[in-house]
């Protein structure tokens, strides 16, 4: 499912832009992560009395924010 | 009724306040004309990253979740946190896939997904299937935005269906008149609202309750006590995998709703979108946050309310708000709910009626309509779809609105080879994604059908989870239908795409260009030429 890579853009509408960065890649960590189950289907340990299972999803968010975040830094359109 | 007196008091308060709203929108970043679907069901295509995160995180997540996930997870503990990691999933699809659509919609002036698949597949057959497929899938979760209001007029002891009619009468009347402006303005009310009473729930609830160490005890305590083997605090091991394949089906599925693309496609640019994905999560954060509130209504020993002898888990929220908060706090969590469902009805019945006049009034009704013409017929046809929605609930069994919406997610997966696949790759043939479509949609409607639910009494349509062993796998492991209906509309369409190439068969003509796909901002636009000579 990794975009296209357009390298050479018929006249210069898409000049120095494309969604085929290798940073892109990143992205695969919140998608496919969330999704193992075993590494998080136990209880212990707990955090504040909650069971692993549900603050380490909780945590997931975290990790897609971060992943997302890095990707529009780094794929930015530059100059707006 | 009568000591819920400040609640209905600070809800219709609050209610008149949005309506107003509602109605003002059409002022607000007022354009020339509100005459074409650009402007009524885009909102102008110019909303920046403020009023997208609002639009889209209203559009999202709506009431329906914020009722129906901590009821799940009220009645079955951890299979109902899927929603957590479905919201983590959606962002980076969206950041990869639907950012093409906006691109390609930008160029061409697509207005719903199913222009996309008819300039993309050079196929009027293939666009009306996903046009019929968006609306059918999306009726009944407007439908269920009511079952949302009114799990919260329930609990505030307002029975009856004058309420909700004139709820949704007011509702109809300010989309009719702003479009996606209005629910764009009530969106931040909302929001506001909900992250407000949000808050305060997660903080003090489980202070009042004795400690999450103690509502999660409670929880086991009662899991332990039913005989039922599939609630518990953790997966089993024959629902992991069910718990997975349903986190990323619904997230294929979500992104594939048609309201998810209007709330896309009225962004401004690329860079709005991109930074959208990596703020939406704040709200899948909230999401985690409020099916916990289901661990705290156990806790507190909250019994939902009956109706017609069946319990109603959609009433514990609004019950367990109702029971711990003050009752002018209770008013305010009441009313985020009610405006919740206010937000994602008008965005989907927008969505449904830009299909309507799209991809079927427009292709075979009034080929020569205008623009302004576009518009007043997707004005009447937001109309019509939400009397549709009302009357669904009110004249059948809302548990109908929910196996419906059961069965939407499993059959919107079914555009995604057209749909999403087709942002990325022109190489199906326009038939084999026919015919994937028309198999994707018999097995998903037939495994669906397989499905008891002892508990609820039911024979068919009794959830999503599909037992392997019924197709002969040695084992008891169940898996989401969707996903399963996906794969087999994935082969199909592949096989028979082979099969049509052999044949020559003469495929579609793709009106898009791949350099269309990476358009921004500026870029020049292609105002209908493409769906013309695409004929």
């Amino acid at each position: 499912m990794a975009p296209q890579n357009t390298n050479s853009p018929p006249n210069g509408r898409t000049n120095g832009r494309s969604d085929g960065s290798p940073w892109n890649w990143l992205l695969l960590i919140p998608v496919v992560v969330p999704l193992l189950t075993f590494l998080y289907n136990r209880t212990e340990p707990r955090l504040a009395g909650i069971p692993f299972f549900y603050w380490l999803q909780l945590a997931f968010i975290v990790v897609g924010v971060v992943c997302t975040a890095i990707v529009y830094q780094m794929t930015k359109k530059k100059g707006s | 009724m009568s000591d819920h007196v400040p609640e209905i008091t600070i809800f219709v308060v609050l209610f008149v306040l949005v309506s107003g709203m509602g109605f003002v929108a059409s002022r607000w970043r007022r354009p020339e004309t509100m005459a074409s679907l650009d402007q009524w069901g885009l909102g102008g295509r110019s909303f920046g990253s403020w009023i997208t995160w609002f639009l889209i995180g209203g559009d999202l997540y709506t009431a329906y979740t914020f009722v129906a996930v901590p009821a799940l997870v009220f009645g079955a503990g951890a299979t109902g946190f899927f929603a957590v990691p479905y919201t983590v999933i959606i962002y980076p699809m969206v950041m990869l896939v639907l950012i093409r659509l906006w691109s390609v919609s930008h160029v061409h002036g697509f207005v719903t997904p199913a222009d996309f698949v008819r300039a993309r597949f050079g196929s009027a057959t293939l666009a009306l299937l996903v046009a019929i497929t968006g609306i059918v899938a999306t009726m009944p979760y407007i439908a269920l935005q009511l079952v949302g209001i009114q799990a919260t007029l329930k609990a505030m002891g307002v029975n009856g269906h004058w309420p909700l009619i004139i709820a949704f009468a007011i509702l109809a009347a300010y989309t009719y008149q702003s479009g996606l402006r209005a629910p764009a303005l009530i969106a931040f009310v909302k929001d506001i609202l909900i992250y407000a009473v949000i808050l305060v729930a997660i903080f003090y609830i489980p202070a009042r309750l004795g400690g999450w160490g103690h509502i999660f005890s409670a929880a086991q305590t009662k899991f332990a006590s039913t005989p039922t083997p599939t609630d518990d605090l953790l997966l089993n091991k024959n629902n992991q995998l069910n718990y997975a394949t349903l986190a990323l089906g619904s997230a294929l599925a979500l992104f594939l709703y048609p309201h998810s693309a209007t709330g896309v496609l009225a962004s401004r640019n690329r860079n709005v979108i991109k930074r959208n994905m990596a703020a939406l999560p704040a709200y899948s954060l909230l999401l985690g946050l409020i099916a916990l509130i289901g661990f705290m209504a156990i806790a507190a020993g909250v019994k939902p309310l009956t109706s017609g002898g069946k319990a109603d888990g959609n009433t514990i929220v609004p019950l367990l708000f109702d029971r711990i908060f003050p009752d002018w706090f209770t008013g305010v969590a009441f009313a985020a709910v009610g405006i919740g469902a206010l937000v994602p009805a008008a965005i989907m019945s927008i969505a449904a009626a830009n299909l309507f006049t799209r991809n079927i009034y427009k292709e075979y009704i009034h080929p020569e309509a205008t623009d302004s013409e576009e518009a007043a017929v997707s004005k009447l046809a937001s109309l019509v779809v939400k009397i549709g929605a009302v009357a669904v609930i009110l004249l059948l069994d809302p548990q109908f609105s929910i196996d419906l919406q059961l069965i939407g997610g499993v059959i919107i997966l079914q555009t995604l080879p057209a749909v999403g696949l087709g942002l990325l790759t022109r190489w199906f043939h326009r038939g084999g994604l026919i015919a994937g479509w028309v198999a994707g949609m018999s097995a998903g409607m037939w495994m669906l059908y397989q499905i008891p639910n002892p508990a609820r009494g039911k024979d068919h349509f009794g959830g999503s989870a599909y037992d392997l062993h019924k197709l002969g796998f040695g084992t008891h492991m169940t898996v989401y239908v969707g996903l399963i209906a996906v794969a087999l509309n994935l082969v199909v369409a592949f096989l028979a795409t082979l099969a049509l190439r052999a044949a020559k068969t003469p495929d579609g003509p793709d009106a898009t260009r791949t350099d269309d796909y990476y358009a921004d901002e500026g870029d020049p636009k292609i105002k209908e030429l493409d769906l013309a000579a695409s004929t």
